[in-house]
């Protein structure tokens, strides 16, 4: 099954990217695609290249490249939503693009099962 | 706006499929910026020819009380935009009445018209989406 | 329909909401605070032991875990990990996120 996702909320305020992430792999494991993850709101801080979390915490944006490298997940940011927040192609991380609110109506449309991942 | 042009061009790939979206608005405006970016959502989608309708329950409809004035905060009074969606044929806006009569507001404060649902009504509209996005 | 809720009933009327709006057939998930709900004692016990005759509720177990909550279940609601999360999702045509 394909799935599309949305997350509303930053990384470390909110637990919405850590459980979005982990249904993600989950969905992952069990063979499913994960067709688009698009940030909107806050969101959007999940791309910043900028992160350094301390040691022994998890690393959310790198976690996020890596499913996109390791499964080809498409993760989108919203344009108007990261240059509110200063989100940027600059610093942006790895398996980011920076794209319009067109990509997650279209996520909507195509996926077979769309989920909200917010406050 | 770029972003509707970005969206009619990508609207060409996906125009076949007609999906029912339901944006649901269940928070108030000004408080946290959901209100506002979940209409720039909802505008966007109007240019991919979805069958589009809008909830407003609980807080969210505060959203649509008249007489909005945010001068005082320095903040972007958007609640004309709500008057706005029916040039998008966004025509499709749900208020629960359940959810005014708990706050004491009457469907002749609303900015714009729309359909008074119970939630039963609600629950039933809901029920017939093929996607629903929150916010 | 699969409804998701994460908020606790202490925070904000999001199950009490959603409740109002689960029709027979579809199924509820408690995940993040909304787990608290879940559990023994909690303002919430009464709506989700009436919630139970009519759709099956779910908590996300790696939530109650992290809350310490995974022994103060209320009987009949079903403790899931990400992968029953997912199929949750998959067996239900729409989701919903009562946010």
């Amino acid at each position: 099954m394909n799935f599309g996702l949305l997350i509303n909320e930053g990384p470390y305020n909110h637990q919405a990217a850590d459980t979005a992430y982990q249904f993600a792999r989950a969905a992952l494991g069990k063979g499913h695609r994960v067709q688009r993850v698009f940030f909107y709101n806050d969101g959007v801080n999940n791309a910043t290249r900028l992160t350094e979390p301390p040691q022994d915490d998890r690393h959310i944006v790198n976690r996020w490249s890596k499913l996109a490298a390791d499964h080809g997940v498409d993760l989108v940011v919203c344009v108007a939503a990261g240059l509110r927040r200063g989100l940027v192609e600059d610093n942006v991380a790895p398996g980011f693009r920076i794209s319009g609110l067109g990509q997650l109506v279209e996520a909507g449309i195509e996926s077979d099962r769309f989920v909200v991942f917010g406050d | 706006m770029a972003q509707v042009a970005e969206a009619l061009e990508q609207e060409q790939d996906a125009q076949s499929v007609v999906k029912k979206f339901m944006f649901v608005n269940r928070k108030a405006p000004y408080g946290t910026i959901y209100a506002l970016e979940g209409l720039e959502v909802v505008l966007i989608s109007a240019a991919f020819d979805q069958d589009v309708s809008l909830a407003f329950l609980d807080d969210g409809v505060y959203q649509l009380v008249k007489g909005q004035q945010t001068k005082g905060l320095e903040v972007k009074n958007f609640s004309p935009t709500y008057r706005a969606l029916e040039g998008y044929d966004v025509e499709k806006l749900y208020v629960e009445g359940e959810s005014l009569e708990a706050r004491g507001l009457r469907e002749d404060q609303l900015l714009v018209p729309v359909q008074v649902v119970s939630a039963q009504e609600m629950a039933q509209l809901m029920e017939q989406q093929d996607v629903i996005i929150g916010f | 329909m699969l409804h998701i809720v994460n908020k606790s009933p202490y925070e904000k009327n999001s199950l009490t909401s959603c409740l109002a709006h689960a029709l027979k057939g579809g199924a509820l998930l408690l995940i993040e605070d909304a787990v608290y709900g879940a559990t023994k004692g909690n303002v919430a016990e009464g709506a989700i032991r009436r919630a139970l005759a009519d759709l099956p509720v779910y908590a996300l177990g790696p939530d109650l875990e992290a809350r310490g909550m995974q022994g103060n279940v209320i009987e009949g609601v079903k403790v899931v990990d990400f992968g029953g999360f997912v199929d949750l999702v998959a067996e239900h045509r729409t989701s919903q996120s009562w946010l």
